[in-house]
């Protein structure tokens, strides 16, 4: 199970400051703490980055990985920043992202194989969110295509079927789960799937928030969810991860198993 | 279309382990289940310890003692007897003798019989308590000291006694055996326990208690065969340590090893009935995942070590 820690991300002031004037200090912090915390990738989300992508992204990758031994996911919507990133990155890197969108698809399947990275694929055409788990699918197989057409492995590609906020959106959490099973059998061995966990309780009540992120996590993963962008400071959301896994019999039980990654 | 033979794809592969001084042995490192060597590196050497004690165990049996009982009662005898003639990898020191209901010998007295084994002998030790918990705890304290820097093994560690195992293992340079009753989430707690205590888990040897045909093999086997599983699929750090298989103990107690052709008749000939029991028991082990066997025949011993070579 891939599990992203979704900390280090330009709409939090206090990184935003920290990229503009590169000051590492609290990035590293928080690298660490996430880490520390059960993320075994890191999510860097710098925006779209426009003016300082290319130089801010690399100067991130290199100094993250100084401090943490866990691959990264380059977050943005400036394909030159992430390749500037992809260069310098240890290791397998994980594009974030890519919709289905043949314009962008072209531009960023051939980075995928040229660095042999993975690359999240969201089931998002230009015409908006995808209505139910079918359209999802329908935008899956074009994202499929790309990838076989450019050399990516299946294996690479995490399908990402959007997640939405469940105050507003409530009949789409259904069409999530539906999506995330018929992913897997798109593909034998069974496609990867991923979210944007904290999406889903947007809006809801703070004290709501927790509960509601780790209650869906553990129901997706019961129906093939292999990756998570997360809130790993969350206890609960761990702990979920790491008891969904003996549940499923994915790992094994004992009475210390939260203590063990 | 030429046949490919499907491979698994494992995503974790099992500490090696390096012990002794004089005459180093290596095990485990395997990346692969047992002998699917066709598949990657699968386990290659099989350190084989032949079993002695500090006393005259006294009830061994008489195709046992037909062998070593000239040496029994002198544990340095005995040692060099196994490690010379019947050319062990390892010696299994057993301190009976330390046992409250069998002599109940103090720890420096082990420590003397320790002492001794270890000046006789080039090979790897490896020091057993009685399986008391309390008593061994004391013992151990004793004779990992006199053993210090020998690159012995030491057991067993429990549930019980594992802090002082630990402890002394570390301060010695010892490698550590951790015993759990036939359970697999408590061999793995164990593991946690033993770890979280500051014990280094590259320096853990599982036994997941051994058994033997007919006395519940086939736990001892799943069990075994679970922790293989976890380790090299679910790539548990937790259970990626080699695994000893303490099979002559329980093999040359049960009556299908002891009993005469007189009080069985349909039975066949009692010393060959036992060594084949015991080989097929520590082979069984094998195929589940053992790294390291402990046996009592040496004829035994020679069963197995043609058969793993011939994999």
């Amino acid at each position: 199970m891939l599990v992203i820690g979704e900390r280090i991300n330009v709409r939090t002031k206090l990184f935003a400051e920290a990229f503009k004037e590169k000051n590492f200090e609290p990035i590293e912090d928080m690298a660490i703490k996430q880490v520390k915390a059960g993320a075994n990738m890191l999510d860097i989300n710098i925006g779209p980055a426009r003016k300082n992508g290319t130089e801010l992204m690399p100067w991130l990758v290199e100094n993250i990985q100084k401090v943490v031994d866990v691959p990264l996911a380059l977050d943005t919507s400036n394909i030159e920043a992430i390749e500037a990133g992809l260069k310098v990155h240890k290791g397998k890197a994980l594009i974030n992202s890519t919709s289905a969108d043949p314009e962008r698809l072209a531009l960023l399947m051939p980075l995928t194989a040229k660095y042999n990275a993975m690359i999240i694929g969201l089931t998002l055409a230009t015409g908006g969110l995808p209505r139910d788990a079918n359209e999802r699918c329908a935008l899956a197989a074009e994202i499929m295509a790309s990838a076989a057409e450019h050399g990516v492995p299946m294996e690479d590609i995490y399908l990402d079927p959007i997640m939405v906020p469940i105050n507003g959106q409530q009949e789409q959490i259904k069409e999530i789960l539906e999506a995330i099973k018929m992913f897997r059998e798109m593909n034998d061995p069974p496609m990867n799937s991923l979210i944007g966990l904290s999406n889903i309780s947007n809006s809801a009540p703070e004290e709501m928030r927790s509960l509601i992120n780790h209650t869906f996590l553990t129901m997706a993963i019961t129906v093939g969810l292999t990756g998570a962008i997360v809130d790993t400071l969350d206890p609960g959301i761990i702990n979920a991860v790491k008891t969904t896994s003996v549940i499923l019999n994915q790992s094994l039980y004992c009475h210390s198993y939260l203590e063990t990654c | 279309m030429a046949f490919t033979v499907p491979k698994e794809v494992y995503n974790g592969k099992i500490n090696q382990v390096e012990v002794g001084k004089d005459q180093q042995v290596i095990f485990g490192g395997e990346e692969v289940l047992p002998f699917l060597s066709f598949e990657g590196k699968a386990v290659s050497n099989v350190p084989l310890a032949l079993e002695i004690q500090d006393i005259d165990p006294g009830d061994w049996a008489p195709s046992l003692t037909d062998i070593y009982g000239p040496v029994m009662g002198n544990p340095a005898e005995w040692a060099k007897l196994c490690q010379d003639e019947f050319k062990a990898d390892m010696i299994c020191l057993r301190l009976t003798g330390t046992h409250p209901d069998n002599g109940d010998k103090s720890p420096e007295e082990a420590g003397k019989v320790v002492e001794a084994v270890l000046s006789a002998i080039k090979v790897p030790l490896i020091i057993f308590g009685s399986n008391h918990t309390e008593k061994d705890a004391a013992v151990i304290k004793h004779v990992a000291e006199v053993a210090a820097n020998t690159g012995s093994i030491i057991g067993k560690a429990q549930e019980k006694n594992y802090k002082t195992f630990a402890a002394v293992a570390t301060a010695y340079n010892h490698k550590l055996v951790a015993l759990s009753d036939l359970d697999i989430n408590l061999s793995k707690q164990l593991n946690i326990l033993l770890t979280q205590s500051g014990f280094d888990g590259k320096n853990i040897i599982i036994d997941a208690m051994s058994s033997t045909l007919g006395y519940g093999l086939e736990y001892t086997y799943s069990v075994m065969e679970r922790i293989r599983l976890s380790a090299l699929q679910q790539n548990d750090a937790m259970m990626q340590m080699p695994m000893i298989s303490d099979v002559g103990e329980v093999t040359w107690k049960i009556k299908e090893a002891k009993a005469t052709e007189e009080e069985q008749p349909g039975w066949g000939a009692v010393e060959p009935r036992g060594i084949l029991w015991e080989s097929l028991a520590a082979l069984s082990f094998l195929m589940a995942g053992g790294n390291l066997v402990v046996l009592r025949h040496p004829k035994a011993l020679a069963t197995i070590r043609k058969t793993v070579a011939e994999f």
